[in-house]
């Protein structure tokens, strides 16, 4: 083993000599009281570490010992419903040893050691096997953990055992003598191999008007949230863990509010997943890295939580990966940089900062995993990013921008009049259209797109229409263009609108989606119709049944909202030109 | 933590002065962040803190400022320990300097502990839910940005604006419905005038809260490093009284923007590379480690509650100073200086306005079933009676719909009748009533934020029935 000594200590970055030997990313021991660090720079046989814990109280001249590993997370039965710091500490277990608050150089292991896991054989012995394949499953929750052997394995099975093991029990011999257990480690930094990276086709289902209807995302694609202060990131981070028909969900809550993470914590357990009706927190992993910890742990947790998802996507599964927020994370970059002396790029960030969140976004996809029974499993990534001052053209957003498929630009003024998604119609796009317009007509809705075609065009042109009115008042307009700017309301309000704290239209499926939008749109036409034989606008505004078109939201039968179609039709239809 | 070993050290090797900062060269076994004394030739002592060591350097901020030092006779001494306030139930009732002395020319403090000013990050799994609705008596933050016990609730001032006012008024009135326990005042001054220091304190001279509050007083003419140990001196205390005496700590921090300068003028002084309008790109890192120390802590009764005021520079909401906070806290109070001038009391702007956890405070049993919806509906319909304003002052009121002259008067009345309280003490039902006899001006048919059951419930065109 190699130890070094601290030669110098600035913040969260150590400088350690006689370290010869040792590789990048090696994790290290610092000082007497064993902080976690990470190797990031060698410079003949000085090291510069970035440590994980508060450095105060650390000397020069006291000890660093590399322990000759990369930084890993564990990996196998046990992850789910956990929460983790950054560098994956359970976060209840620091809780037992050290209280309430978060002390120094505790080492904990990521998964139960402890735990017995009831174990089932999936190969017999004389089976060949490689690295992906199934050798058994263990019951996690709800979800089928599925034992794989790890990549760049492989073997004949001489060995296989059943029954309640702990996690680093081994429970498969190959004939080489190589023991299996159902645990097994890998390094964060680098992605965990596939056969075969797919075009996401699928449409990842959220419940949300906005973003399934508008500016959908797909399975395995990536969409980013940037936003000011107070423009609902989180509340959109949050209902999108809560609701995306996904079977796993890592959330990372990355140098973001402690409070924010307890809401998570109490809610989780409570919430059903609309599916599969069991609580929520069965199917979530929390990483909780928040703005008080240690910045460097900020930067590891991205990584920490990518993995995860990882894994569980190479057991042929759908991961949602949410990120609040990747800005903090890029300013982790950007502490440790100028600690290091480097020369800055855009905003004081490092020049590689476009490089590191290529690399991050790029570990999203749908993949055929590793093994020989070709499992397809995706990881999504949503990250939310926090441009200081809302503005958009500082470097994180734009980086950010450059590699991300679906836009959600969330709007400041949308927010002030608590107009929740404040997702901005006109900013925002998605670059899955296409896929999700063949998804969707196999999914028995072909003209969907069209509806969402026709909804775009409308809101559109409403904001050129707001701008005549800006200058003439709304009374200048044509009738035909005020009934154009009623139903571009009405989309706003009573389609675009959703609380996320609503019982009921907090989840909105994909089916009344669709009747929603059909019901606007064909009042619109109605509307059309009822004015080309000379209806005035007026009278058909007060139609009751307006009112009951802004309540459909609040409806849970399918039946009821294409009633209101009939219904529409009917009371239109009777309505006379005045003479 | 690793303490003070037998004999301390003590260098004379000063080489370098810079600003707040000293360089001292060899030494050797200095921790990093430990305090300093640092002794000058006229004997007089201060204060500093070790910000970077390496093998023959430290680099040493001087709390009390570098004027005096030379660098062949001054003594710095290495204590080995990380910067500690001795804290005291005791302290409730006195007046500090901005490290936690007495400036009040009472007695030292007999402590009961000795605290690390910098506090440890509370593990997020062991926070517990804030869910306790605070009663201010202000409309415009209990009835649409409730405050939450454990919350940290800013308010962005402007140069001029009555900031100081509303905090004042919110200490003085806020409780939480159908308790009467053991509440503290931790209030810390940065930078602020003796005037605006000595108002807060005749305020609660005037109520009579003097003795469940601790002053920490940094004022203007103080020295500006302080006011980097300054409210981590206050929340350690905040801290020690609200989990270890189990009291409701309400912390009030004022101003942070001056905070903010002193941060700004050490990282210059080091040389770093400056971020957003020169402020270190560390800012948001260092200030959440002073808001995050709101809270609330499984099995604990006491609690931690932030008001912090910012004057935003130029009434600038933008700028780095109130953009990182409104990134770390639970929601803001803006105040506007239209409103202001249009004579509005608080003229707090309900729009920019937010509270994070205000859905953990309201609902049956804690406020109403129907605040909720009430507070969306009126954010609705004012947010649209405002932007009326704009199109009335190009094309007049007469180009307007009978609807939208409706919408109009509400934005006016909603300004005049619930934001404009002055000294009044409003329950939560009084502003929610008030907020439903503005709303009864519109249609009913407007009112689609609100459940329908709630209509018929709480209108007070059925309540009248």
């Amino acid at each position: 083993m190699i130890v070094g000594v601290i030669s110098r200590i600035s913040g969260p970055v150590v400088l350690s000599e006689g370290m010869r030997g040792s590789r990048m990313y090696d994790v290290v021991k610092v000082g007497e009281q064993d902080l976690n660090g990470e190797i990031i720079r060698l410079d003949g046989d000085q090291a510069v570490i970035q440590v994980y814990e508060d450095t105060t109280g650390l000397r020069v001249g006291e000890k660093v010992a590399n322990t000759g590993n990369p930084l890993s997370v564990e990996l196998g039965p046990g992850l789910l419903s956990s929460i983790y710091d950054g560098i994956q500490r359970p976060l209840p277990a620091l809780a037992e040893q050290s209280g309430s608050f978060i002390s120094r150089g505790l080492s904990i292991s990521g998964i139960s050691r402890e735990r017995v896991w009831e174990f089932i054989p999936k190969v017999k012995a004389g089976d060949r096997v490689r690295g992906g394949d199934v050798i058994g499953t263990v019951t996690e929750h709800h979800i089928e953990h599925r034992i794989l052997v790890p990549p760049f394995v492989s073997g004949t099975v001489k060995e296989i055992r059943g029954g309640g093991f702990r996690v680093e029990e081994p429970v498969c011999t190959l004939d080489d003598g190589y023991e299996l257990s159902m645990m097994q480690r890998w390094p964060v930094r680098k992605g965990r191999p596939y056969q075969k990276k797919m075009d996401p086709d699928t449409l990842l289902a959220t419940g949300q008007r906005i973003f399934d209807t508008l500016f959908p995302v797909t399975k395995g694609g990536t969409a980013m949230i940037p936003g000011g202060f107070g423009t609902g990131k989180t509340v959109a981070e949050q209902t999108l863990a809560k609701w995306s028909d996904t079977q796993i969900v890592v959330y990372i809550g990355c140098g973001e509010r402690g409070n924010e993470m307890t809401d998570v914590l109490t809610e989780f357990p409570e919430l059903l997943d609309p599916r599969t009706k069991l609580p929520l927190i069965q199917r979530t992993i929390l990483i909780a890295n928040t703005s008080n910890m240690p910045v460097a742990a900020r930067e590891a947790s991205i990584y920490t939580g990518i993995t995860l998802a990882e894994y569980y996507r190479d057991m042929g599964y759908d991961v949602a990966l949410m990120a609040d927020s990747t800005s903090r994370w890029g300013e982790a970059l950007r502490e440790v940089s100028g600690r290091l002396e480097e020369m800055p790029g855009e905003e004081g960030y490092p020049a590689y900062l476009a490089t590191r969140l290529a690399a991050f976004y790029e570990r999203a996809g749908r993949v055929i995993c590793l093994g020989s029974d070709s499992r397809i499993g995706s990881v999504t990534i949503i990250g939310a990013v926090s441009p200081p001052g809302g503005d958009f053209s500082e470097p994180i957003t734009q980086n950010t921008l450059r590699i991300t498929g679906t836009f959600w630009a969330l709007d400041t003024n949308l927010a002030y009049r608590r107009h929740f998604p404040s997702v901005n119609w006109i900013k925002s796009y998605s670059l899955y259209l296409d896929q999700v317009k063949e998804w969707y007509a196999q999914s028995g809705f072909p003209d969907w797109m069209d509806l969402r075609a026709r909804a775009m065009y409308l809101l559109q042109k409403e904001v050129e229409l707001q701008e005549i009115v800006q200058l003439v008042g709304p009374d200048a307009l044509p009738e035909s263009e005020k009934a154009i700017l009623e139903v571009t309301r009405m989309i706003r309000e009573d389609f675009l609108q959703q609380s996320a704290y609503h019982d009921i239209d907090s989840y909105c499926p994909l089916e009344k989606q669709y009747w929603m939008l059909q019901v606007i749109l064909s009042f619109f036409d109605r509307v059309n119709e009822a004015m080309g034989r000379g209806v005035a606008l007026s009278k058909i505004l007060k139609l009751p049944v307006k009112a009951d078109i802004g309540r459909m939201k609040e409806l849970t039968g399918i039946e009821e909202i294409k009633g209101l179609i009939t219904r529409i039709d009917n009371a239109l239809g009777e309505l006379e030109a005045e003479r | 933590m690793t303490r003070p070993t037998l004999f301390t050290k003590e260098a004379r090797t000063v080489n370098y002065v810079s600003g707040p900062l000293i360089f001292v060269k060899d030494v050797k076994g200095v921790s990093y962040g430990e305090i300093v004394r640092i002794i000058l030739t006229n004997g007089e002592e201060r204060t500093g803190q070790v910000l970077d060591i390496s093998k023959d350097l430290a680099v040493i901020q001087v709390y009390e400022g570098t004027s005096g030092i030379d660098n062949m006779n001054t003594r710095v001494r290495f204590t080995g320990e990380p910067p500690m306030i001795k804290v005291s139930i005791d302290m409730l009732g006195r007046v500090f300097n901005g490290v936690g002395k007495p400036r009040d020319g009472g007695p030292e403090i007999i402590e009961e502990a000795s605290l690390d000013i910098n506090g440890m990050p509370i593990n997020p799994s062991a926070r517990d839910k804030p869910a306790d609705f605070i009663q201010t008596g202000m409309s415009t933050v209990d009835g649409l940005n409730t405050l939450v016990r454990g919350q940290k609730l800013p308010i962005f001032s402007g140069a001029g604006l009555p900031a100081n006012k509303l905090a004042a008024q919110i200490a003085r009135q806020a409780r939480v419905l159908g308790e009467d326990e053991k509440f503290a005042v931790v209030f810390v001054a940065m930078g602020i005038t003796y005037k605006e220091a000595s108002f807060f304190m005749k305020d609660f001279e005037r109520t009579g809260a003097l003795e469940r509050v601790v002053f920490f007083m940094n004022l203007a003419d103080d020295p500006t490093i302080e006011r980097i140990a300054t409210p981590r001196c206050a929340l350690t205390v905040a801290e020690f009284l609200a989990y270890t005496h189990n009291l409701h700590v309400l912390v009030i921090l004022t101003d942070m923007i001056n905070y903010c300068e002193a941060l700004r003028e050490i990282s210059t002084a080091r040389e770093e590379v400056p971020g957003r309008r020169g402020y270190p790109g560390y800012m948001y890192t260092d200030l959440a480690s002073i808001y995050e120390r709101a809270g609330r802590i499984k099995g604990i009764a006491g609690s931690i509650t932030q008001i912090p005021i910012l004057t935003m520079p130029d009434d600038d909401i933008t700028h780095p100073v109130p953009d990182l906070t409104g990134y770390i806290t639970e929601g803001q109070i803006v105040l506007s200086r239209d409103l202001f001038r249009r004579g509005a009391d608080p003229p707090i702007d309900a729009l920019p306005c937010l509270s994070r956890l205000m859905n953990l405070g309201i609902g049956p049993g804690k406020t109403r079933e129907d605040h909720r919806n009430v507070a969306d509906q009126l954010y609705a319909s004012y947010a649209y009676g405002r932007d009326l304003r704009k199109l009335v002052a190009i094309v007049g009121e007469e180009a307007l719909t009978e609807l939208d002259k409706k919408y109009l008067k509400f934005a006016d009345d909603f300004e005049r009748h619930f934001i404009t309280q002055g000294d009044e003490n409003r329950s939560i039902t009084r502003t929610l009533d008030t907020g439903w006899d503005l709303l009864s001006a519109l249609p009913e048919e407007e009112l689609k934020r609100i459940k329908r059951e709630y209509i018929k419930k709480y209108h007070p065109a059925y309540r009248k029935e």
